[in-house]
This record gives structure tokens, C-alpha cells and sequence, in this order.
């Protein structure tokens, strides 16, 4: 595995006189959470592999705002975007890709409303994307025959339609796709969303999030695949709370495929 | 004298109108003191939404045993209203089957009646057991206790007393056309109720036209009243599905509005060129009240979703937060928005047209904190609501006054809210180091 990661950013790209094609938005969890990190590096390898021009904001990029908003902090939120959007606008940026749900809504749905107009997908769309121009291949290999679930994130499924694309990817790794009691339109969240992720969860029979990851065991699979770094925080947690952590794993589309391809 | 029974519906029918329609006055008072949203956007889909949704049913049919049963009365309540012309003219005019000359055509049509009041029957009952036999859980949520549970017992009694007597109606109306009895048109085609005839078998004509008339009337009695009874129960959904699909969200569901309030503000702030000690503008509006703490805070399309829900608690049965024993309950947040504003009318009635404070609110009184904070703005309760209610908005907008005007977040958000102040990032971390992990291994 080569560690060598190529992440450009804006301000280089620009002081070069270049534009990518694609801005990386990393988002708060992918750059600062220890698990979420690896999904942002995986992403990224596969990036370089496919040789795609993207940049990265790096110091620049701040808080969507999606969870001082779902808090119900609209100022704070409408500061952030503002000032995102600013950026954003300043270096001319067209497309947008980011691998986390909550930043892709907000992005996507809320920031043209206050100057922010953007073509924004996630990471999954992007690979599948990738994937059917023949700039990626995927070879199944290691996950050939595998059970995968995918759990689908609340802000990427319901908020957005966006159900196809991450099981598209997973079964072109020839893995057997395993769908749970509750999914697509009728998926359960995994309890991080309107910040949950930042407070205690009220008082109750359990957690979501344990909810969640009892009925994605119920499937028998050896990979809980998600698509989103909060899922992939709270369906961890989940499997280690049922003693699990041995035999399922949790993984981001990006790092199955990342794997897959041995990046 | 032998117009006498001619007053005697006419002054019911009217009498049932003149309530009926003080009631939609009210009704439309209260969801007018929601505040107004501009909902004029997209016609075309919002009457396919309306087509699809409410007259379609398509969302009804994704719990399918629930749904055909309901697809039935639908369908079943809505032929039978050309039914009900029929007996509106003939009670005003005192003939009988006035769309006798149809022929063939009136023929079908009363044998259709026939078979959809014998489903309705069957799906009632079906209902009632679900609900009283086999106890389906979402049924028995706390907030379904008491009124509630009557009221959903109550439209199925009335639907099978309805059912029972315009059957027995046409029962003995056809024993008498077979006697030949004097202004009982020979008419109408019944498989359903001439299965009744061992009942009538071997009654005198007056007794058979006794029979008859008092069917009829108390079938017509029964309509009248059950049409005033919407008002005042989750009934009134069969009106007002059609209007509150129509007005239903059309953005993508993850998409909450930006409130043009803060958007001002943010760009003043953001404004170098503005002068931030500038007097406030004359005449200029008192900045507005961020979020919603009482009814009149939230817009009308919210006020009429809280009447219009059937508190069918499919909403709350895919709520995470319930799910998993938290006190959340969409549909309460649904229905306690309605109390409150029935509240809030007969506060009005009672004090000439105006609102006298009385101390209580919709936050607080009705909804409490650990309700609202419990929501992980899924939109599962939105995505299972059969008529396209939003029970989301309402518990955002809720949170936003708690923020913003009461500043009464959990202290945990409150810490994410300042880490993003200070840093950009829900943890505290710098944002310099937003790029670390690119060297990290
Ligand atoms: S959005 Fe909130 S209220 Fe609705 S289902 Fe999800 S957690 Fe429950
Ligand atoms: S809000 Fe919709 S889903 Fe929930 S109880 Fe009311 S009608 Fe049913």
C-alpha cells in the first residue's frame, strides 16, 4: 500500500492558474475523526488512482453548519454557510464532492437559497460516476460472494433519493447485497442525525443506534457497509456493544472499493 | 299535513348546513392565524401530489391490509354520495328514487352502491378488530388514550350503522316493490340486501313501508350528523387530505427553509460597509420571533396538516426515537398542535374575536424539551405520513426558539454551537489543522 496521497488544495491549484474538475469536501468528521479520517484517505487514494484533478479547501474549509441548523441555530448555521459559500464563490467552484451525507444536503439543498449554487454529489455517486466511464475498475477479489448490508443514511436516502448508487458499487464488488428489515425509503437512522452525534440521547429503552445494528446483524453479514461518517461512528459502536467486532466489520463504500483495488 | 315530512328534512338539511358551515368558518379562522407561506409554487405537481396521494391513495397501500381496507370505504364513501343526492331530492320533493328513469344505468348503479356497503362492512369490522382485538401497537401510543380512542371507535360504529340501515332501506323497499306497493317504484337491482328478504318475509305493507321510511330516515340523520361530526374528530381528514396534499413539501425532504429573518440579519453583520450603530430604520418592523412557541408562530400549511391528521400513528411507529422508548412522538406533536389551537379558537370566541393571553403555550404545556431535542430530524415520520403532514417543521421550529430566543439547548450542543463559532468544527479542534490527515499514516 502506498501511503503517498496527492490532495492539492484551492489556494495551490489557484496560485497555479489551474481549476480542478471536482471539489473535495472533506467535511468536520472526515478531517478530524480518527475513523472518519481513514474514509477521507480512501476516497482520496481512489481519486489519485483514477487520476481525477480535485481539490481539497484544507484550512479554509469550515462547518457546513448542518449541525448548529438541525439544532436550530439558524444564525450560526447562515454564518457558516455564508461564509463557506464565500470561499466557494471566490475560487469559482462548479461541482462538488463530498463523502458525508449531512454536508452533501446542506450544501446541495441549502446553501443556494442564500448564494451558493453548486452541482454537489456524494462520494458514492461520484464513484459510481467514475465507475461507468471506465475511469475506475473494480474487480470483486475479496469481497467476491461476501455478505454486505448497506445501512442508508437518513440524508442521503430520505432527504435525497439517493438509494442506487452505493448498492450499485457494492454489488460490482460481487458481493452478496443484503438488504435489512428497514431500508431505502423506509430505513432507520442510525441516531447520529440533527445533532444528535454532539449530546447524550434522551432517555429511553435503548439507543438508536444499538436498534439499528441489531437489525443489520439480523442479516448475518460479514460487512456493514455505510456511506456516511456518523453511520459508520454509530453502526461501530453498535457492533462493539454487541460484542461483534470480531467477525462484521463496518466500512465506507470508499474503503471497500479502496480495498478491493488493494490502494 | 302531507307536506309535512318535505319541512320537516328541509329544516334538518338546513339546519345540518348552517352548522356544518359555522364549523368550516372556524376551522378556516384557526388555520389563518398560522402565519402565511407562500405556496404558490409549481402547480402542476402539487396537483399530481393531490391526485396521486389523496384521490390515488398510493401512500395508504404501503401497509397493504390497512390500505385496501381503506381504499374500500374511500371508494365506498364516495359512490355512495350520489347515492345521497338521491335521497336529498326525494326528501325535498317527497318522490322516491328520482334517478329511477336511468334505467339500466340506475340498476348497476344501486347494485354497486350494494356490494361497496358490504365491503365497507367487511373492512370495518376488520378495523375494529385491528384496533380492538388485535390491539396493533401504534394504536396504543399514550397519547391515544381517552378521546382519541373513542373517536376512532366511533366513526367505525357510525360507518356500520350507516352501512346496516341503507341496506335494510333497500331490503324493505324491495319487498315492497315486489308487493307492488304504491309509490315504491319498481327500480334498482340489490344483491345484497334481497338477501335480507326471510327478515321481511310474510310483513304487511304499512309495516314493510315503516320499516322503510325510518331506515331512510335515520340513514339521512345519520349522514347529517356524521358531517358535522368532522370538525370534531380525526375524521376530518376525508376533507381535508385533498387541500393539505396538495400544499404538501416539495423540496427534497433533507432541505429546511433558511429563515429570510436570519438571512438579513447575517448579511448586515457580514456587511463591512454597514454601520452597525445605525438607528434602527423608522417604522421598520420589530425584528420577528425566531421559532415557534405557540400555534400562532407556526405557518398555516402546519396548522392545517394538525387538523388534518388521522392520528393513524404511522409516523410515530418508524420514529427512531420512539422506536427505541424515547417520550418523541410525531403524531402527538400532531395532535397537541391541534388541541392547542382548538384551545386557542374558543379563547377567541370567548373573548369577542381577540386572543386573551392565558398563559399557557404549545411549547412547554403541550410539547415538553425532551420531546423536541429527541428528534433526529429523520424524516421517517414524514416519509410514512399517508397525507403528506410534516411533523418535522413543527419540532424545528420549536427548537429554533429555544435556541435563539431561550438560548435552552442541551449544554452538549451548546458546545458543539460554540466549538463551531471558534474553531469551524463541532470539536474543539483548530481549523489550521483541518488538513493533518493528510501526513497522518
Ligand atoms: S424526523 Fe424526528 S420525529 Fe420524525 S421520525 Fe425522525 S426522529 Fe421521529
Ligand atoms: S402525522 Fe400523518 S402519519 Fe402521523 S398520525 Fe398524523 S396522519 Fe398519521
Amino acid at each position: 500500500m502506498s501511503n503517498e496521497l496527492k490532495v492539492p488544495t484551492m489556494a495551490e491549484l489557484f496560485a497555479a492558474g489551474q481549476q480542478p474538475e471536482v471539489l473535495f469536501w472533506v467535511g468536520c468528521a472526515g478531517s478530524f475523526d480518527d475513523r472518519a479520517k481513514k474514509i477521507t484517505k480512501a476516497f482520496v487514494k481512489i481519486l489519485n488512482k483514477a487520476k481525477v484533478s480535485f481539490a481539497v479547501l484544507g484550512t479554509e474549509e469550515s462547518c457546513t453548519g448542518d449541525p448548529a441548523k438541525r439544532a436550530g441555530n439558524e444564525f450560526l448555521f447562515q454564518m457558516q454557510a455564508v461564509t463557506n459559500i464565500e470561499v466557494l464563490n471566490g475560487y469559482g467552484i462548479k461541482k462538488v464532492v463530498t463523502a458525508c451525507p449531512h454536508c452533501f444536503n446542506t450544501i446541495k439543498n441549502e446553501y443556494p437559497g442564500l448564494g451558493g449554487d453548486y452541482e454537489v454529489v456524494h462520494h458514492t455517486q461520484f464513484l459510481k460516476q467514475l465507475l461507468d466511464e471506465g475511469r475506475i475498475t473494480m474487480e470483486g477479489g475479496q469481497f467476491k460472494g461476501k455478505r454486505i448490508t448497506f445501512h442508508d443514511p437518513c440524508y442521503l436516502g430520505r432527504a435525497n433519493n439517493v438509494y442506487e448508487a452505493p448498492r450499485d458499487l457494492i454489488k460490482k464488488l460481487d458481493a452478496e447485497l443484503v438488504e435489512m428489515k428497514n431500508c431505502k425509503k423506509k430505513g432507520l437512522c442510525c441516531g447520529a442525525g440533527g445533532a444528535q452525534m454532539f449530546k447524550e440521547p434522551e432517555k429511553g429503552d435503548k439507543d438508536v443506534n444499538i436498534e439499528r445494528t441489531e437489525q443489520a446483524l439480523e442479516t448475518k453479514p460479514e460487512i456493514i457497509a455505510a456511506g456516511c461518517p456518523f453511520c459508520n461512528t454509530m453502526m461501530t459502536d453498535g457492533v462493539k456493544n454487541k460484542e461483534q467486532e470480531g467477525t462484521v466489520a463496518v466500512m465506507d463504500i470508499a474503503e471497500l472499493i479502496a480495498t478491493a483495488e488493494d490502494l | 299535513m302531507e307536506y309535512l315530512p318535505n319541512i320537516l328534512f328541509a329544516i334538518l338539511l338546513v339546519g345540518a348546513l348552517t352548522f356544518f358551515t359555522k364549523n368550516v368558518k372556524r376551522l378556516s379562522r384557526n388555520i389563518k392565524l398560522g402565519k402565511d407561506v407562500d405556496v404558490s409554487d409549481n402547480k402542476p405537481q402539487r396537483w399530481k401530489n393531490m391526485a396521486k396521494i389523496a384521490l390515488g391513495q398510493t401512500k395508504m397501500v404501503v401497509r397493504p391490509i390497512a390500505g385496501i381496507m381503506h381504499v374500500i370505504v374511500y371508494v365506498g364513501f364516495i359512490i355512495i354520495n350520489i347515492e345521497v343526492l338521491e335521497i336529498i331530492i326525494d326528501g325535498l320533493l317527497g318522490t322516491h328514487r328520482i334517478f329511477a328513469p336511468l334505467g339500466a344505468v340506475y340498476d348497476f348503479l344501486i347494485a354497486s352502491f350494494e356490494i361497496l356497503a358490504f365491503l365497507v362492512i367487511v373492512a370495518v369490522v376488520v378495523f375494529w378488530l385491528r384496533r380492538n382485538v388485535v390491539r396493533i401497537k401504534r394504536f396504543f401510543n399514550p397519547e391515544m388514550e381517552g378521546w382519541p380512542k373513542n373517536d376512532a371507535n366511533l366513526i367505525l360504529y357510525i360507518e356500520l350503522v350507516l352501512m346496516f340501515l341503507f341496506l335494510t332501506m333497500n331490503g324493505a323497499d324491495y319487498q315492497l316493490q315486489q308487493l307492488g306497493a304504491e309509490h315504491y317504484t319498481q327500480a334498482g337491482s340489490f344483491p345484497i340486501s334481497q338477501l335480507l328478504a326471510p327478515i321481511f318475509d310474510g310483513m304487511s305493507i304499512p309495516s314493510l313501508v315503516l320499516v322503510e321510511r325510518s331506515a331512510w330516515w335515520l340513514h339521512i340523520v345519520g349522514i347529517l350528523f356524521f358531517l358535522n361530526y368532522l370538525y370534531y374528530s380525526k375524521h376530518l381528514h376525508i376533507l381535508l387530505a385533498f387541500p393539505n396534499t396538495y400544499f404538501g413539501k416539495l423540496r427534497p425532504k433533507g432541505q429546511f427553509d433558511n429563515l429570510e429573518a436570519v438571512t438579513k440579519e447575517v448579511k448586515l453583520m457580514m456587511d463591512p460597509s454597514a454601520d452597525p450603530f445605525a438607528a434602527p430604520v423608522e417604522g421598520a418592523e420589530p425584528p420577528a420571533k425566531f421559532g415557534a412557541s405557540d400555534v400562532m408562530d407556526l405557518n398555516w400549511v402546519q396548522l392545517l396538516n394538525a387538523y388534518t391528521c388521522t392520528e393513524c400513528g404511522r409516523c410515530t411507529s418508524e420514529c427512531p426515537a420512539n422506536q427505541t422508548g424515547k417520550k418523541l412522538s410525531p403524531r402527538k406533536i400532531m395532535m397537541d398542535t391541534r388541541d392547542r389551537l382548538e384551545e386557542v379558537g374558543k379563547n377567541i370566541e370567548a373573548n369577542k374575536g381577540e386572543f386573551k393571553m392565558d398563559g399557557k403555550e404549545l411549547l412547554g404545556d403541550y410539547i415538553t424539551h425532551e420531546e423536541l431535542w429527541a428528534c433526529t430530524t429523520c424524516n421517517a415520520c414524514v416519509e410514512a405520513c399517508p397525507v403528506s403532514i410534516d411533523p418535522l417543521s413543527i419540532i424545528m421550529d420549536m427548537r429554533q426558539y429555544l435556541v435563539m430566543e431561550q438560548s435552552a439547548a442541551p449544554s452538549d450542543l451548546n458546545n458543539m454551537m460554540g466549538n463551531i463559532e471558534n474553531n469551524g468544527a463541532p470539536w474543539p479542534f483548530n481549523q489550521m489543522d483541518r488538513l493533518n490527515w493528510e501526513k497522518e499514516s
